[in-house]
């Protein structure tokens, strides 16, 4: 199956680099949560650059990740970071954060907004502990809210998906019998609830059920104008899910030089806590020197001029100090041994 | 459409091949049936290649989990690599014969209907959107399920199942509209013009001479069709539910919109469920990691052996329901 994939992916990549056989065609894969920002900067960034073409497939953070590590495409996209047994099938990669992501509860309960919520409720009401809109949890940090003597119904994504992988990274951290119980994943054994298909299937399931709560990607979110609940932080502020608090998770971050950090449940008091940056994936050494080149350039002005573009599509920004520690990042890589950026930037 | 049954039915049984063998004398004919025997056999490789390909992926989790607790462990923890296949082939068993009991007796009295008793202007204007329904897109049956069937499954249906059929098992628990029985529902609708189509052919090959046999002999409508037409047709409606039973075992799209997708198992229709193709359409995308591609993969050869299981079922309960030789080809 994975032979038909690779075969599928080089039949399509060698279709369209028959047809732009003058230009450059850069091919990449992976998430489909960045996709709607990407197709943007790729399509930007051909208007300034028509001679570099940019292809990108939304297959998914696992498809992105197996196919930039057989290398049969130029970049990868994830929305998880990668796992360190990933990464060593693929040695020399390297994580590029563009965006942050995050992921918001949504709930529908008639008459009630601005639903607050502290992330022990969250984790009770995934783990079917708290299973009452009126516990007196809920009712604690909503006084004067109406809150129905009805069930709680959990609706939670059925495909493997990273946006599930924020939400469970979260609530490991806040609960440790999350911890030991369903655990960190894309897909994960649900202890209640009902599984939907993808933002759209959580988001109609919830919409139709009286009395359900599920989670969705704050862009998908702030599309489809739903109200998401308000969420207690580290800090014990409460955080409505803005593209600002977003990015106020990752600020006070510690960054390691892999980039591979989780945000949720981050310190800070504007930072919403369940958020998480989405990736590029790219060798440190760039093997094709007129694409790897070109890659690196796009990539520079991505997290530039590109970030100006996200907060239009719902998609938060990166903060100016992630910004900086990528501009050394992007200096120090490759292509056929020789920086690029070093000299030009 | 002729079916199966039908056309093997004509030949005097164990005796097929060599009745069917043509006499190879020139060279186009020898280039014809050597060119359709490749085709043929390229089925059949096909076949084999994919269970040889499941079969590799699926190895390692299962000699990892081991082939029997996979079946029939019913725990699936993808973060602490926990396989259990049962409640996926549960849920597909269950939506599937909902499915069936549900379409079975409205196709055929459907089929019968459109044959024995309206006139042919009738049946014009029915088989047409009959027809239309098998072109729909199951994509779009999954949308109009979320958002139309599952709302009355919830409000009205479920409710009142649990009131007037409460006593029984499969009716009890809360209403949550999505589930088995909606995903039975959708399916029944996806069958549907299969088995009614192919019905109303197979009805159509019952000779006019037996149905005036009965009604000469003072039989009334009903039993004319019970006794002579239902009996003669049997065998073809049983092989018009086969291929309906295998449109609901492999169905995807539709299912996992409605079913709830949670790897339960639970007598009530009314609580979610999952089904295997369903769980291999949600998890194969963002699979990662060898274990959890070939538990996937692996679920793959259990929906395979078990629609080849139900199919042998199936053949066999038609051989069994047909009398005499002539027809036991089927």
């Amino acid at each position: 199956m994975k032979i038909s994939r690779v075969a599928l992916l080089s039949t399509l990549v060698l279709a369209s680099a028959a047809l732009a056989a003058d230009k450059m065609l850069i091919t990449g894969a992976g998430a489909t949560f960045p996709f709607p920002l990407y197709s943007k900067w790729f399509s930007d960034y051909n208007k300034l650059h028509p001679e570099v073409q940019i292809n990108y497939q939304s297959i998914g953070s696992g498809g992105g990740i197996k196919q930039i590590t057989e290398k049969t495409v130029d970049f990868g996209a994830t929305d998880a970071p990668m796992s360190d047994e990933e990464m060593a099938k693929a040695p020399g990669i390297q994580h590029i954060p563009t965006v942050l992501g995050a992921v918001v509860v949504v709930y529908n309960v008639p008459g009630l907004e601005g639903l607050k919520v502290t992330p022990q409720t969250l984790s009770g009401i995934f783990l079917g502990k708290i299973s009452k809109w009126n516990d007196p949890a809920l009712a604690r940090d909503n006084p004067g809210a109406k809150l129905p003597d009805q069930p709680i119904t959990v609706v939670h994504r059925s495909d493997g998906s990273g946006t599930t992988y924020v939400w469970t990274d979260y609530l490991s951290k806040v609960s440790p019998d999350w911890k030991s119980g369903p655990g960190t994943g894309k897909s994960v054994n649900w202890p209640v609830g009902l599984g939907g298909k993808g933002n759209e299937g959580v988001t109609g399931t919830v919409k139709q059920t009286e009395g359900a709560i599920g989670y969705v990607e704050l862009a998908y979110a702030n599309q489809n104008k739903l109200v998401p609940a308000i969420v207690k932080n580290r800090d014990g502020a409460w955080v409505k899910p803005t593209l600002e608090s977003v990015s106020q998770a990752a600020a006070t971050v510690e960054m390691p030089d892999d980039y591979r950090v989780s945000i949720t449940d981050a310190a800070g008091k504007d930072a919403y806590p369940i958020a998480s940056f989405t990736y590029i994936l790219v060798y440190r050494d760039q093997v094709n020197p007129a694409k790897g080149s070109a890659l690196l350039q796009f990539l520079w002005w991505a997290v530039h001029d590109g970030e100006k573009a996200a907060a239009a599509l719902d998609y938060a920004p990166l903060p100016k100090a992630v910004v900086h520690k990528v501009e050394g990042t992007l200096k120090r890589m490759t292509v056929q041994g020789k920086a690029v950026l070093a000299t030009s930037k | 459409m002729q079916p199966a049954s039908e056309t093997l039915a004509a030949r005097p049984p164990g005796r097929l091949s060599r009745i069917a063998e043509p006499v190879r004398t020139n060279f186009p004919d020898r280039a014809w049936a050597a060119l359709l025997a490749v085709l043929g056999a390229a089925v059949l490789v096909v076949a084999v290649v994919i269970v040889f390909a499941l079969w590799k992926l699926s190895a390692g989790v299962l000699k990892h989990t081991g082939i029997a607790s996979f079946v029939i462990n019913s725990q699936w923890d993808v973060v602490r690599d926990v396989y259990g296949a049962l409640p996926f082939i549960y849920g597909t068993l269950v939506t599937s014969v909902v499915a069936l009991v549900i379409s079975l007796p409205v196709s055929v009295a459907l089929s019968l209907f459109l044959t024995e008793m309206s006139s042919p202007r009738v049946r014009t204007v029915i088989s047409f959107p009959i027809s239309l329904l098998a072109g729909i897109p199951s994509v779009v049956y999954g949308l109009w399920g979320l958002f139309v069937l599952v709302p009355v499954l919830r409000t009205r249906v479920e409710p009142f199942l649990a009131k007037t059929l409460g006593f029984l098992p499969f009716f009890q628990g809360p209403p949550l509209g999505l589930g088995y029985l909606a995903a039975g529902v959708i399916l029944a609708i996806m069958i549907l013009p299969t088995i009614t189509s192919i019905s109303i052919e197979v009805l159509r090959t019952v000779p006019l001479s037996l149905r005036e046999a009965a009604l000469a002999l003072g039989a009334t409508r009903w039993e004319a069709i019970r006794m002579a037409v239902l009996p003669y047709a049997r065998a073809g409606i049983l092989g018009a539910t086969i291929l309906g039973l295998g449109r609901a075992l492999g169905e995807t799209m539709a299912v996992t919109m409605v079913i709830g997708n949670s790897p339960t198992i639970s007598a009530s229709l009314f609580a979610p469920g999952y089904s295997l193709p369903a769980v291999i359409a949600n998890e194969f995308a963002e699979a990662s990691g060898a274990l959890h591609t070939g538990a996937l993969a692996a679920l793959g050869l259990i929906l395979f052996a078990v629609t080849l299981l139900l199919n042998v079922a199936a053949r066999t309960l038609v051989r069994m329901s047909t009398h005499g030789p002539s027809r036991a080809a089927s």
